[in-house]
């Protein structure tokens, strides 16, 4: 079964999904990311979904239900890189990820990340 | 159903073709058909003398049905004619005026046959000029319906402009009201803008909106969600004092979606929001 790589940046988690995403996968995913939280104490989970093109209201509560884990351990996800195509699905759908916290790109991620650190 | 079985009055049309032209140019004149303001006396006599042609060049090929085969260089012409004249400016009904007012310069110039052919051959031309004035009103009709479709989608396009104002902020000012079919072209536009530039804010300026109501809050609220999921912050600026009564008495909230007065305050905000602010030039104050 394929895996969502998950690697370790400095004080940070990145999870990058590749490609259009399994319901499998990202249940896997979602427990990877829960014991890399605990066994490497992040803080901060970058998500990016920018391959992803087609997504679906399974993908689209994973991904709420990844940021409301991660804060039930104490670290926060950011949303990386979500295509205008699978923004507008996921309003459609009703699901509008409310308390997740996004940005355009990693980089932009990183900032908003730093900004955090600093305070 | 042919001619062929009487005494043809193609004939006669044809020796008297000149004749023809002239009294319909001068009908036209007279009954004020014509409009000298919109079209000038030489081409309205090249229209006539076209139209002319192609209605005799019609009847050589025998039959009386001005829709079917053999009269095709006719509908052309006539296409041709009318889409120009609808340009021009000329109602529906002088468009179709100006093609009956062929028949009595035609019947006219049927004095010369006997009494019985001469009953048959008008009976059989006036059929056919009432058949091509239903042809020129329908062509008038899809005319008019193909400038309707062009300008509708000109409209669209030109509705939707993505204005760059700063580094990261972008600016979406909307005029007239919004429906579905915009709404999503709005959508469509903003978001791929955003991603296109990298902007983190965004200001949907609704100055030029008329009327908000329920369905129009909910595309605002669903374009602001979307802009949100991609990282990207959503203002919503121009909100007039009589929309903001009717959003309230509407009982329709935008939550967690903020809103400013003006497009300038909004552009203020998202200075603020990106770290840069506007300072007054004190050069200006010590010239």
């Amino acid at each position: 079964m394929d895996r969502v790589p998950i690697v370790k940046v400095g004080k940070y988690l990145l999870a990058t999904i590749q490609t259009d995403v399994q319901d499998n996968v990202a249940l896997a995913l979602q427990e990877d990311l829960g014991a890399r939280i605990v066994a490497t104490r992040a803080s901060l989970v970058l998500v990016d979904i920018s391959s992803l093109q087609i997504v679906d209201s399974f993908i689209g509560r994973m991904i709420g239900d990844i940021s409301g884990m991660a804060r039930l351990l104490d670290a926060e996800v950011i949303v990386v890189g979500m295509q205008p195509a699978v923004a507008m699905t996921l309003v459609e759908l009703g699901l509008t990820l409310t308390g997740v916290r996004t940005a355009l790109n990693v980089e932009a991620a990183l900032a908003m990340a730093g900004i955090r650190d600093h305070r | 159903m042919s001619l062929s079985a009487h005494v043809t009055p193609i004939p006669v049309l044809r020796a008297h073709q000149d004749a023809i032209l002239e009294r319909w140019v001068a009908e036209q004149k007279r009954g004020a058909i014509a409009r000298p303001d919109l079209l000038s006396d030489a081409d309205l006599a090249r229209e006539c003398s076209e139209l002319l042609s192609g209605l005799l060049g019609g009847l050589d090929s025998g039959s009386m049905d001005p829709s079917g085969p053999g009269w095709e260089q006719m509908r052309a012409t006539l296409r041709g004619i009318t889409l120009s004249r609808g340009r021009l400016g000329f109602g529906p009904s002088e468009t179709v005026l100006f093609v009956l007012s062929l028949k009595e310069p035609l019947f006219t110039s049927l004095d010369e046959l006997e009494p019985a052919q001469r009953i048959q051959a008008i009976l059989e031309l006036n059929r056919l000029v009432d058949r091509l004035s239903v042809i020129t009103s329908e062509i008038y009709q899809q005319g008019r319906e193909e400038i309707i479709q062009r300008q509708q989608q000109e409209m669209l396009e030109l509705s939707t402009p993505v204005v760059k104002l700063w580094d990261g902020v972008l600016a979406l000012p909307l005029i007239g009201t919004l429906d579905s079919e915009r709404t999503q072209v709005v959508m469509e536009t903003l978001l791929q803008a955003i991603v296109e530039t990298g902007s983190t804010i965004a200001i949907i300026d609704i100055t030029g909106v008329p009327t908000v109501d329920t369905k129009v809050a909910q595309h605002l609220i669903q374009t602001v969600s979307a802009a949100r999921l991609m990282g990207a912050d959503c203002l919503i600026s121009g909100i007039r004092p009589q929309i903001a009564q009717t959003i309230i008495h509407l009982g329709i909230t935008l939550p967690d979606v903020v809103t400013k007065a003006t497009l300038a305050d909004a552009f203020i905000t998202a200075l603020g929001r990106i770290g840069q602010h506007v300072v007054a030039n004190r050069t200006d104050q010590e010239r």
